[in-house]
């Protein structure tokens, strides 16, 4: 036993000296390299393509983290985390960031210490069934196997859903996606549950996507964003304004096609203070001025971001919905650069 | 006159725990104890310190909230509202099912696979090899996840079983249906029955006890134990005149008379499992999580234990067999009754480590979604709570609990079987 707990702490001992380690921003230049934890695979939110280069609109935001910072979107070494490893990689210093459909809740950013810079997808949790289960409301899900991924807030909300709707389930924990895709399409379970995002990008990756079917009941909130450690301002701030520029972008009209038209100035104070070439916005960051055109050259600005990658022209097929800009309806809303 | 000089009475010196060969191992020993510990408290005072720096104080008070999540195989009842701490006794229990039904079919087939491994039968010789090399060199995670997807990827899901043209059936007169889920088996019920106890009131290891599996086993110990005064009784007669009584129909009768009018009386009958809606309902549903584990980790840990039981034979002495032989024992009967008897001193100390083995790598479970104690304490909860150095540390007591036990049990039946030596 004594040398059990010994071996313990030190483990924990090497963990928690990692962690306690401040000015992340100043590590991450003299590495010349960012950290980022993303998922193990989820097409188009963060998966590695053909040539094993990581793609998607998650690791966008590690990108353009990198770009800021570093002035170069490629130095980024990505981290796959599975849902029970990501908060012991961020809080141990494994990673820098992460930036992987994690679902902003107050106990993650109270109690586990964590800060979440914003929310850069709003989605909520739905089932996916086979189209012949015959199946049309959540409801109906009495007795049925639901496949689940271990160690989210949806295993939680699962629970809560089918109590209080009085109705029994059987659940099947899986650690990754492609282990529940794999026991969804062999019949192992009769539902997969997870965000609605990751269930569309799920089922895009099937060889007959239209066998299955999202059923309508959205049974949670899920604001997924990019998190940091707690105590660490600087740095929050850092990737905070990074996710907050592609979206101002956006409903500024900057894309990556006029942006260089654009950074010659214009009339518009705040695109100049955006961009740079007015104010000192990118110096209070602890940038340089360009910053925020580095971000935006790496995917342009948060709609060109969206559409690439799960937008409806993808196999996705993602509408905006609820990340529509705040001027089209929907929430997504960053406070002015100003 | 004669004077008594004393020897010259011997001062202790510090410098006499240095050069005094008699002081100067226990002086060192005596350091290097303080330098550990100093270690060891420098590396958990540095722990808690970080923590507290981190805002996270250690503290057990996560325990009593409520886990919020479902577990799928309950050996006792729990929801969702029940606490932490109960989440994790249930993963205990999965665990102890898994290690126990893991252990019992090791040691089966590896006693088995180790003494066909000796045969004389070259065919089944080398298939024996083959198994135990096959097995034993590939890593047991592997093999669990192996089970697993040949259980999930070759049976067929409950709907197959459903409508006109069925392409599944249920077996054994369709009492047991084999899916990609699980396997679903009938269930034991008792229309009167006694009911249980509760233990522990409403506490988080509250336990239900039936009364039912009490009086099975009351009478089934009382049978066997009268079936012993029988067969002690008969040896008497055997020693006194020569002739041995017949005597199998009245131990038959003691066995199975009171145990079927105990069933009878309880109301005995079996619940068949129905398909119904998604699932087979009733019945015993043995999940394909834990067929997967319980298979690949017997059949791994039984490679081992067959090269531990071949090398126990084969350190008996061929004398022992050749003199055997002489006295006219069968080849069967050698084996039974001189060389495995006398194997098993050689055999059960390495053994108590596989068991340890098979125990601590039931902790792979969460890789087919088995929800033993490394599933709840050291998953789910330590993931929702975000307490790892309590769960952890939890989680290690639990293990070494275990395997503690496991080693005190089967130390002592080394006592009872080693080799009384004069």
């Amino acid at each position: 036993m004594k040398k059990s707990v010994f071996l313990g702490a030190l483990t924990i001992a090497g963990l928690a000296a990692g962690a306690v380690a401040a000015g992340t921003l100043d590590d991450v230049k003299a590495r010349g390299k960012l950290n980022c934890g993303v998922s193990t695979g989820l097409v188009g939110f963060a998966a590695p393509d053909a040539n094993g280069e990581w793609t998607g609109f998650d690791v966008t935001v590690c990108r353009a983290v990198a770009a800021a910072v570093l002035n170069d979107a490629s130095a980024v070494e990505f981290v796959p985390t599975t849902g029970k490893t990501r908060f012991t990689a961020l809080a141990s210093g494994e990673v820098d960031m992460l930036a992987r459909n994690t679902t902003w809740t107050f106990s993650r950013d109270v109690d586990l210490k964590f800060e979440f810079v914003g929310v850069n997808y709003y989605d909520g949790q739905g089932f996916m069934v086979p189209k012949d289960l015959g199946v049309s409301s959540a409801k109906e899900l009495d007795g049925a196997t639901v496949c689940i991924q271990t160690g989210t807030t949806t295993e939680l909300n699962l629970a809560d859903f089918f109590r209080s709707n009085n109705i029994s389930y059987e659940p099947v924990p899986i650690e990754t996606n492609a282990e529940a895709q794999q026991q969804y399409l062999a019949g192992a379970c009769d539902v997969y549950t997870t965000d609605a995002s990751g269930l569309a990008a799920t089922r895009a990756t099937f060889e007959s996507p239209g066998d299955h079917v999202l059923l309508p009941e959205i049974i949670s909130k899920e604001p997924l964003g990019p998190l940091v450690r707690h105590g660490d301002n600087e740095w929050g701030d850092v990737v905070r304004w990074t996710l907050n520029a592609m979206i101002t972008a956006e409903e500024l009209g900057v894309t990556s096609a006029n942006m260089g038209e654009l950074a010659a100035g214009t009339n518009n104070p705040e695109i100049n203070r955006l961009l740079g070439t007015e104010g000192t916005l990118g110096e209070m960051l602890g940038l340089d001025a360009e910053w925020a055109q580095r971000v935006l050259a790496v995917g342009g600005n948060y709609g060109e971001i969206f559409e690439k990658n799960i937008g409806e022209s993808t196999p996705i097929g993602l509408a905006r919905g609820l990340n529509a800009q705040w001027t089209d309806g929907g929430l997504l809303y960053s406070p002015p650069f100003r | 006159m004669t004077t008594i000089t004393d020897p010259p009475k011997e001062q202790f010196r510090l410098s006499m725990l240095i050069y005094d060969t008699r002081y100067r191992s226990m002086t060192i020993q005596v350091v290097a104890l303080i330098g550990f510990m100093l270690l060891a408290a420098w590396l958990i005072n540095n722990t808690i310190q970080n923590l507290t720096e981190l805002g996270k104080p250690v503290e057990f008070g996560f325990l009593v909230e409520p886990s919020s999540y479902d577990i799928n195989q309950r050996l006792l009842e729990y929801t969702s509202r029940d606490t932490h701490l109960r989440a994790s006794f249930l993963g205990l229990l999965n665990t102890l099912v898994v290690a126990v039904l893991g252990c019992i079919t090791a040691t089966v087939v590896g006693v088995l696979v180790g003494v066909l491994r000796l045969s004389n039968n070259w065919l089944i010789g080398r298939i024996m090899t083959v198994y135990v090399e096959m097995f034993r060199n590939v890593p047991v995670l592997l093999w669990i996840v192996l089970a697993m997807a040949i259980l999930i990827e070759s049976l067929p899901a409950p709907r197959a079983f459903r409508g006109e043209d069925a392409t599944a059936t249920m077996n054994l007169n369709d009492t047991v249906a084999v899916t990609n889920r699980g396997i679903y088996i009938p269930e034991p019920l008792f229309s009167r029955s006694l009911g249980d106890v509760h233990i522990f009131g409403q506490s988080s290891l509250r336990f239900d006890i039936s009364l039912d599996l009490i009086a099975i086993l009351i009478v089934l110990g009382a049978s066997v134990f009268a079936m012993r005064r029988v067969a002690a009784r008969a040896n008497a007669v055997q020693e006194a005149t020569g002739d041995r009584p017949t005597i199998w129909y009245i131990e038959l009768g003691i066995l199975f008379i009171p145990m079927i009018a105990l069933l009878v009386a309880l109301g005995f009958h079996l619940g068949y499992p129905e398909l119904k809606g998604f699932n087979f309902k009733g019945g015993t549903h043995l999940r394909n999580s834990l067929i997967a584990l319980w298979l690949a980790l017997s059949l791994y840990t039984a490679a081992f234990i067959a090269e531990i039981v071949r090398g126990g034979i084969l350190a008996i002495s061929s004398g022992q067999t050749e003199a055997a032989a002489a006295l006219g024992l069968r080849p069967g009967k050698i084996m039974r009754l001189v060389i495995l008897p006398q194997a098993l001193r050689v055999i059960i100390p390495p053994m108590i480590s596989n068991y340890l083995n098979l125990t601590k790598n039931s902790s792979l479970a969460i890789a087919v979604g088995y929800m033993d104690i490394t599933g709840t304490l050291g998953g789910i909860t330590m993931n929702q709570t975000g307490r790892e150095l309590e769960c952890i540390l939890m989680l290690m007591l639990c293990y070494l609990a275990i395997s503690l036990s496991i080693s005190a049990v089967m130390n002592w039946y080394n006592e009872r079987v080693k080799l009384v030596e004069r």
